[in-house]
């Protein structure tokens, strides 16, 4: 059987006392469309630091197709096709749209630490990041600072430098939170306009997001897996239903 | 396919980072000035000289602080490194010509930068303030020990530079040759700073002073390149110290202290950083108004420099660039209402 795409086995984490991940056990599919849902304080931002190597584990590995990557650098891990978007924008404020991508795009290209043709000149860098602005509808937007962009796009930025780096194992950390509801259908067609064969984990409160996105559900509680099934499953999963959608649908 | 990928290059948005390196109308204006200053002020070129070495230290901090976001206060060491260098080869017999000696102190002040970069730059903010700031002081205080290699706080007086290829002299009364040489120097790394700028590296270098997270999750070698980038500055700041020893005739503590290195920030700030010219700008300005200043008020000339240096603070934060950039905005966009 082939090793799957991403797997973590028994991964823990400690920050002193407080256990924010506690022998998760998970594996994500290539062409996986796969939620992480849970109570705030569940650790699923640590969990995707874990993933990508911003935190390293106290205990536990990850794989990714099987290679044993728990102790690699960051950008290593990128480089081998790890991609993320962050909760709240990490953009580069004082530059363009396009420059933002642009930055993304050098990197994986390998141009980045050229030092001499000027950086407009990469005609090929400029027409990948051009294109990634047009599928996502920003290129009209690619002059503009991202200070200058609402938040809603600004988001669509996050996706915009995420997918720069043509990943095969893209996190998604509430790609839609903080969006305006009239907007956040432009990150939810983006979402599901990705590329079918990479394996995408994403986090959301948002439970129509989730249900309507994920063909499967891992549910975390107290830095523990609690739950993991098909939407079926977890959407009639009565534990999961007390301790998370039954808070979530009070409201 | 490519005529579709040229087609999206031709989008009218993009042409902002497609043009950004090219050589705007205006930019051969301080060139001309610095060449007209040489004719029009035959008796104030040592100043000219001084202001150009000036200048040429302030685009070496600017690659490091207004590109990378590089907060440093000890950019002297690597001036002073410079300057030792090209004093103590010719003090002591050792090898005296002008433009390989500089290229050797060059060479020190950039070793210094890599292997001070490579532990200092896993820190940020106040603590590299500090740890660049202490490296000075340590050299500094090398300096001031190794009395009998360096002069000690005496420093090395009278050094005898041989002329420039063996024909042109540096005379210490009319410094003609020294300002053409420095000028040249000047050029000449500006070019390669502005190419370097432009460059990817320089956008990345861009990144990290805007976002280092977000630069390690697009999957750049950070640190590295933050050590590249502090070593070439080292390198510059080293040239126009070296560049310091050979138009003065001298090398003394002042090429190594905090008030070399606090000056030449200041200057950066007052002209604004991240923009290439504000070094020239917050130089000339610097420059001209101590130069005046110490003139008219001998006593409290610093008093004026504190003033504006405040004024700069409070009301134009990207400095005398800045300011006039937001000016220049204002008046177009009320030109053309969108």
């Amino acid at each position: 059987m082939n090793a799957p795409l991403l797997e973590t086995r028994s991964l823990c984490k400690n920050f002193g006392a407080l256990a924010a991940a506690t022998d998760i056990n998970f594996r994500l599919e290539s062409g996986a469309r796969h939620a992480l849902i849970g109570p705030n304080g569940a650790g699923k931002t640590t969990f995707i630091n874990l993933l990508t190597g911003v935190f390293l584990p106290s205990n536990g590995q990850v794989l990714l197709r099987g290679r044993d990557i728990t102790t690699m650098q960051q950008a290593a891990r990128v480089k081998l096709g790890i991609a993320r978007t962050f909760q709240i924008n990490r953009l580069f404020r004082g530059l363009t749209v396009l420059e933002n991508v642009y930055i993304a795009v050098a990197e994986r290209l390998g141009v980045a630490p050229s030092m001499i043709k000027p950086a407009g000149m990469r005609r090929e860098v400029v027409a990948e990041s051009m294109r990634l602005l047009q599928t996502l509808k920003l290129a009209d937007d690619a002059e503009h600072r991202i200070s200058e962009l609402p938040y809603g796009r600004q988001r669509l930025v996050e996706l915009a430098i995420a997918l720069g780096l043509q990943p095969e194992v893209l996190l998604l950390d509430e790609p839609a939170a903080g969006v305006p509801s009239a907007e956040s259908h432009i990150i939810l067609d983006a979402v599901a306009a990705l590329p079918k064969h990479i394996g995408v984990l994403i986090i959301d409160h948002d439970m129509d997001l989730v249900f309507r996105f994920a063909e499967r559900i891992t549910v975390l509680v107290g830095g523990a897996v609690f739950a993991e099934g098909t939407p079926k499953e977890i959407g009639s999963d009565q534990r999961v239903r007390d301790v998370y959608l039954g808070q979530a649908h009070h409201g | 396919m490519s005529a579709q990928a040229h087609g999206m290059v031709d989008h009218p948005a993009v042409p902002s980072l497609v043009r950004q390196h090219r050589i705007r109308l205006w930019e051969p204006l301080p060139w001309i000035l610095a060449l007209a200053y040489y004719f029009a002020f035959p008796n104030h070129l040592g100043f000219g000289t001084d202001l150009l070495i000036t200048i040429l230290f302030a685009l070496s901090l600017e690659l490091a602080l207004g590109y990378a976001g590089i907060v440093t206060l000890g950019h002297a060491a690597f001036f002073g490194a410079g300057a030792y260098t090209v004093g103590m080869l010719v003090h002591h017999g050792i090898w005296a010509e002008p433009l390989t000696s500089l290229a050797l102190g060059a060479a020190v002040a950039a070793l210094i930068g890599f292997g001070s970069g490579l532990i200092l730059l896993r820190t940020t903010g106040l603590t590299l303030l500090m740890l660049t700031l202490c490296t000075m002081a340590l050299l500094e205080e090398a300096a001031n020990m190794g009395e009998r290699y360096t002069g000690g706080f005496d420093g090395l007086p009278g050094l005898n530079i041989p002329p420039l290829f063996g024909l042109f002299e540096f005379s210490p009364l009319y410094p003609r040759v020294q300002y053409l040489y420095v000028l040249t120097m000047l050029f000449l790394c500006f070019v390669f700073i502005r190419t370097l700028v432009y460059s990817p590296f320089g956008q990345s270098l861009t990144g990290i002073r805007e976002n280092t997270l977000r630069m390690h999750a697009v999957g750049a070698p950070v640190n590295w390149r933050l050590v590249t980038c502090y070593t070439i500055s080292a390198a510059i700041a080293g040239i126009a110290g070296g560049l310091w020893a050979q138009a003065n005739a001298y090398v003394n503590l002042t090429t190594l202290g905090l008030d070399r290195a606090a000056t030449v920030l200041i200057i950066l700030v007052l002209g604004g950083y991240g923009r290439l010219y504000g070094a020239f700008i917050g130089a000339v300005v610097y420059m001209a108004l101590s130069h005046f200043l110490a003139k008219v008020y001998p006593t409290a000339w610093q008093l004026g420099l504190g003033l504006l240096l405040m004024l700069i603070a409070l009301f134009a934060r990207n400095g005398i660039i800045g300011l006039w950039d937001t000016l220049r905005r204002r008046f177009v966009s009320q030109r053309r209402p969108s």
